[in-house]
C-alpha cells in the first residue's frame, strides 16, 4: 500500500522496549526519530512525492472546480505547511470528495487519501465550530446509520415525510442539504430482518464460510442486494455470516468525523474478527465498504485484529472470481438477452477491480455490458448531497450521463449504492447491482 | 485456477501495451495488468528510434545508419534491424494518422519546450508543422501560468542552436478565470469544450487565445504554444486557430503531465479495447510461483495475494524511473522474478564522476536473447515462458541514445508475436 507509518498492530516493536528485549532480532529496531510526530508519520509518504502532478489532472474535483488546488496540495504540500510553519489546515480539504483517485494513479504510491484524511479530520476537530449549522448537518449526513435506523421503524411514514417537497425546501434553506435529489427509499423489511425471519444460513458448512459485511444500505436500502449475495454464495455452497455491526466509517472518513468512525470500526473490527477466527472470509456488496475495510481502517486506526480484518476482507464478486469458476457456472446458465451501461465506483477502481464486472458479464451469452467510461460519477456519498457542492457534482458526472445515453442499454449497473444514485439521477435509468444479475442467472 | 489466460503482460507503458496487443492479434488471450494508471501521461508523446550517433554524440539523420556501432549487448543488436522496423508498422497501423513520420526513415527535428531539438522517428501530428527543419518564421507563444515554458528563452536557445529560421517568444495570460497554479488539463479541456468566457458576449477560449496572439504576430508563419490544444478535440482546436491567425499552429511538447502523452495513452487503451484485451490497473504484481517456467503471477490486492495464471508472461515493468528495476546499497535487482541484473562488483563503478558522463547505472537491466526471454548469470533462459520487453531491459541508455521508444516498440512486438507463437 503506501510507506507511510503504519500504526503498531501489537506485533512487538515499541521503541521504548525493544532495545532492552533479547527476543527482537535487530532488524526490527524503529529507526531513531529525528523528528518526533504525534500520531501518524506521514513524512515518507511526503517525501515521494516528486511534483508530477498526476493526481491533479486525475482529480474530479479539480477538473471542474477551479477553487480546488487539488490532492498534491492537500497531501504532501501542506503536511509540509503544517509542520513547519503550523499553518492551519486550508478549508478546501472538506472540498475533497474521497474519491480517493489520487491513490489510483501516484507512480511513487503517495498514501494521498491517507494524507487527505488526517488532514480533514484536524480540520474539524481544530477549525470547525461544532455549533455550526455545517459541522450539524455533516455529523447527520456522515451518521446515515443513525437516520436510516430511526427511518426503518416506520420507513413507508419515512419515505413519505422525507421527500415531502416543503419539507426538502426547509432542509435546503436552513440545512444546505440539497433538493434537488430524491431521498433513497426505505426498506420495508431490513436485511437484517429477512435475515432472522428466514432462520439464518441455510447451509451449513465448515470448509468455506463467508461473514458479509452488508453496511447501511444494503440493509435499510436495498436488502435485494443483500438477499442476491446471500443466495449466490449458498449456491456455491458457502456459509454465510452475518455478524453484528454498524457503518464502514465511509461517510464518516469524508466528512472528517474520525471519532465516529473509529467507534463503527470498534463494532466492526470485534464482530468481523470473530468470524474470521470461526474460518470466514470477509466480503461486503458496496466496494466503499470493502474499501474502508482494506485501507483505510489499517490506515487510520489502531485496534486489535484490524490488520487481519484487512487481510481477510474482499468485495464480492472478486471473491468468487478467485474462488469459483464463475465463468463456467455462468455459461451452464439460461439468461434473458439484456444490456447494462456499467459504472465502476472509484472505490472498486482502487481496489483494481474497475473491469471484474464487464468482463464476467461479457461472457454470458446474451448479455452485454458495456463500461461507461472512467470518470466519477460524482456523488461520492454524501458530497453530492451537499447543497454546496450539488453543481460541482452534476458536472463531474457529465460524461458518465452522456456515455450513459449514448449507450443502448437501457439499464445502469454499478456496484456502489451512491453511483446508483447519481446515475439513476442523471439518466432515469433503473439501476442493478452485480450480484442481482447473477442471481438471476444462477439462482 | 480462476482467473487465467494465455498471455499476461505485467505493465501497462508503451511497451505493455503495444506487446499485448501485439500477442492478441496473434490469435492469443491476454490479459494487461498494471499497478497504477499509465505512466505515459509522463512521456513527451514522440517515439524516438536512435537520435543521436553512438560515435560521435552528435545528431543522427537516419536511426538505422547508426545500429552498427551500437555495443553488442544493445537490444537492436540483440533483435535486429527487422524488430524495429516491426515494432514501428505496429505503431503506425495502431496510430494511423495521429502520427507522422512514417514515410521516411530519416528523423524528424522537433523543437521542445526548453528550446531544444529532438531527433525523432514519429511524432504527433499536432506538433508537424513545427519541425525545425522547415524554414518558416516562427512564433513561439508561452502562457504566464505555465512556467516550464519560457518562449522567449526557448526561443534563444533555437537561435543559438543554429536553426534555419527566424524565431521569436512571447508571454501571454491564457484567457478565462484560472488559478495561478492550474493545470494543464484544465486548460485543455477549456479548449476543447471552447468555453463562452464569464463575461456575456464575449468570445469563447478559442476566438480569446487567437486574439490575444495576433496581437504579437509580425508576419510569422507559424505559431508554437505549449502541448495543450485541446485534449480530446485538438485537431479542431488547432485548425480554428489556424484560420484565424492566417499561419500554421503547431504544439512544442512538454513535460509532465503530458497531453501528448494523455492522447497516445488514450488511442492505445482503445486499441487494447479493439483487441479484446482485458485490463486491470490498481494493484501490484509482486512475485511468482514455478520454477523453470512461470506457472502463476501473484498480484498483491490490499494486503493479500491473489495467484493468476498464464502459458506465456511478458514483462514490462520499466527501468530504474519505474521501477521494475529496483536499487539499494548492497545491489541491482529485478523484484518481482529475481531475472538476473549484470552490475559492476563494487558500487562505485556504477557511476562516473562527471554528471554527463556515460553512465553505467543507465544501462542496467535484463540481459535477453533473440525472443526478449531474460538470461541468468550463465546466459541461459531465466524462465522459458517469460519475456521482458521495454526498459526493463538493459545494455542501453536511452537518455543518451535518443531510444526509449524504439527499444520499447521493438521489443514489444518480438515479445507478443512470440508468445502467441507458443501457445
Amino acid at each position: 500500500m503506501s510507506d507511510a507509518y503504519q500504526p503498531d498492530d501489537g506485533t512487538g516493536t515499541d521503541p521504548a522496549t525493544a532495545n532492552t528485549d533479547p527476543d527482537v532480532s535487530a532488524d526490527e529496531y524503529d529507526p531513531v526519530e529525528v523528528f518526533p510526530t504525534e500520531g501518524m508519520d506521514l513524512r515518507p509518504g511526503a517525501d515521494s512525492c516528486y511534483k508530477c502532478s498526476t493526481c491533479d489532472t486525475e482529480c474530479p474535483v479539480a477538473e471542474v472546480n477551479d477553487e480546488f488546488p487539488g490532492p498534491k496540495f492537500q497531501g504532501p504540500e501542506q503536511w509540509r505547511l503544517k509542520r513547519n510553519e503550523d499553518t492551519d489546515i486550508d478549508d478546501s480539504v472538506m472540498k475533497c470528495s474521497n474519491c480517493m483517485r489520487c491513490d489510483n494513479v501516484c507512480p511513487s504510491s503517495v498514501p494521498l487519501s491517507q494524507m487527505h484524511n488526517t488532514a480533514r479530520g484536524l480540520y474539524v476537530e481544530e477549525r470547525m465550530d461544532t455549533l455550526s449549522v455545517e459541522y450539524v448537518r455533516n455529523r447527520i449526513l456522515s451518521n446515515y446509520r443513525t437516520s436510516a435506523w430511526l427511518a426503518s421503524k416506520l420507513p413507508r411514514t419515512a419515505n413519505v415525510a422525507m421527500n415531502f417537497g416543503p419539507a426538502r425546501w426547509l432542509m435546503e434553506r436552513t440545512f444546505g442539504i440539497t433538493a434537488e435529489r430524491e431521498f433513497p427509499a426505505f426498506a420495508t423489511q431490513t436485511f437484517r430482518e429477512w435475515w432472522t425471519e428466514r432462520g439464518g444460513a441455510r447451509v451449513p458448512n465448515h470448509e468455506k464460510r463467508v461473514a458479509y459485511f452488508h453496511g447501511c444500505y444494503s440493509n435499510y436500502n436495498t436488502p435485494e442486494v443483500g438477499k442476491a449475495l446471500v443466495r449466490v454464495f449458498e449456491h456455491f455452497g458457502y456459509q454465510v455470516l452475518v455478524p453484528e455491526q454498524g457503518c464502514s466509517g465511509t461517510p464518516m472518513f469524508a466528512n472528517g468525523m474520525l471519532s465516529d468512525a473509529k467507534r463503527h470500526a470498534e463494532t466492526n473490527v470485534e464482530g468481523l474478527v470473530e468470524a474470521i477466527g470461526d474460518g470466514a472470509d470477509v466480503i461486503a456488496s458496496c466496494t466503499s465498504c470493502s474499501m474502508a475495510l482494506r485501507q483505510e481502517y489499517p490506515e487510520l486506526f489502531d485496534l486489535h485484529g484490524i490488520e487481519e480484518l484487512a487481510a481477510h476482507t474482499y468485495e464480492a464478486l472478486e471473491y468468487l472470481r478467485i474462488h469459483e469458476d464463475l465463468e463456467g457456472a455462468l455459461r451452464e446458465s439460461e439468461v434473458d438477452p439484456q444490456s447494462f451501461a456499467y459504472h465502476a465506483p472509484c472505490h472498486a477502481r482502487n481496489q483494481g477491480l474497475a473491469t471484474q464486472a464487464v468482463e464476467l458479464f461479457d461472457s454470458i451469452d446474451g448479455v452485454t455490458a458495456t463500461d461507461v467510461g472512467d470518470s466519477c460519477s460524482g456523488i461520492s456519498g454524501t458530497y453530492g448531497w451537499k447543497a454546496e457542492n450539488y453543481d460541482v457534482s452534476m458536472a463531474i458526472g457529465e460524461e458518465m450521463f452522456e456515455h450513459m445515453a449514448d449507450d443502448e442499454a437501457e439499464v445502469g449497473m454499478t456496484e456502489c449504492p451512491t453511483c446508483a444514485m447519481q446515475m439513476n439521477h442523471g439518466t432515469g435509468y433503473e439501476i442493478r447491482h452485480p450480484l442481482q444479475v447473477l442471481e438471476a442467472a444462477l439462482c | 485456477m480462476a482467473i487465467s489466460d494465455d498471455v499476461l503482460v505485467v505493465g501497462g507503458g508503451l511497451a505493455g501495451m503495444t506487446a499485448a496487443v501485439a500477442a492478441a492479434r496473434g490469435g492469443a488471450r491476454v490479459r494487461l495488468l498494471s499497478h497504477k494508471a499509465s505512466t505515459l501521461r509522463n512521456a513527451s508523446g514522440l517515439i524516438d528510434v536512435l537520435g543521436t550517433d553512438p560515435e560521435s554524440g552528435a545528431p543522427l539523420a537516419d536511426p538505422f545508419d547508426g545500429l552498427d556501432a551500437l555495443p553488442g549487448e544493445h537490444p537492436y543488436r540483440i533483435l535486429g534491424e527487422a524488430a524495429i522496423r516491426e515494432g514501428l508498422d505496429l505503431f503506425d497501423d495502431l496510430l494511423g494518422d495521429r502520427y507522422l513520420g512514417s514515410h521516411t526513415d530519416r528523423n524528424a527535428l522537433v523543437p521542445t519546450h526548453g528550446g531544444t531539438v529532438k531527433p525523432t522517428a514519429r511524432y504527433p501530428e499536432s506538433t508537424g508543422s513545427g519541425l525545425a527543419s522547415s524554414r518558416e518564421r516562427t512564433l513561439l507563444v508561452g502562457f504566464e501560468t505555465i512556467t516550464d515554458f519560457d518562449a522567449p528563452l526557448a526561443a534563444a536557445h533555437l537561435e543559438n542552436a543554429g536553426v534555419p529560421f527566424e524565431v521569436r517568444g512571447v508571454t501571454l495570460p491564457f484567457p478565462g478565470e484560472f488559478r495561478a497554479d492550474v493545470r494543464v488539463t484544465r486548460m485543455a479541456h477549456a479548449l476543447d469544450e471552447d468555453r463562452e468566457a464569464p463575461v456575456d458576449g464575449r468570445p469563447g477560449t478559442r476566438a480569446a487565445l487567437a486574439e490575444r496572439v495576433s496581437e504579437h504576430l509580425d508576419g510569422e508563419e507559424r505559431v508554437g504554444l505549449p502541448a495543450l490544444l485541446g485534449d480530446e478535440r485538438g485537431e479542431e482546436v488547432r485548425e480554428q486557430l489556424s484560420t484565424r491567425l492566417g499561419t500554421d499552429v503547431f504544439e512544442v511538447p512538454m513535460g509532465p503531465p503530458s497531453l501528448p502523452g494523455l492522447r497516445l495513452e488514450d488511442a492505445l487503451e482503445a486499441a487494447l479495447h479493439e483487441e479484446g484485451v482485458r485490463v486491470e490497473s490498481g494493484n501490484p504484481v509482486v512475485g511468482y510461483e514455478g520454477d523453470d517456467r512461470v506457472e502463476t503471477v501473484t498480484v498483491e490486492r490490499v494486503h493479500r495475494e491473489v495467484p493468476y495464471e498464464a502459458e506465456q508472461v511478458i514483462l514490462a515493468t520499466g527501468g530504474l524511473v519505474g521501477k521494475g528495476i529496483r536499487s539499494s546499497r548492497s545491489g541491482v535487482c529485478e523484484p518481482i522474478f529475481g531475472c538476473h541484473v549484470p552490475q559492476p562488483e563494487d558500487r562505485y563503478d556504477w557511476f562516473s564522476e562527471g554528471v554527463f558522463d556515460d553512465q553505467p547505472f543507465a544501462r542496467f537491466g535484463l540481459r535477453i536473447d533473440e525472443g526478449c526471454r531474460p538470461l541468468d548469470g550463465r546466459g541461459e533462459t531465466e524462465f522459458e515462458n517469460l519475456r521482458a520487453v521495454g526498459a526493463v531491459c538493459g545494455g542501453y541508455d536511452s537518455a543518451r541514445e535518443k531510444s526509449a521508444s524504439g527499444v520499447s516498440l521493438a521489443t514489444a512486438a518480438t515479445a507478443g508475436r512470440r508468445a502467441a507463437e507458443c501457445l
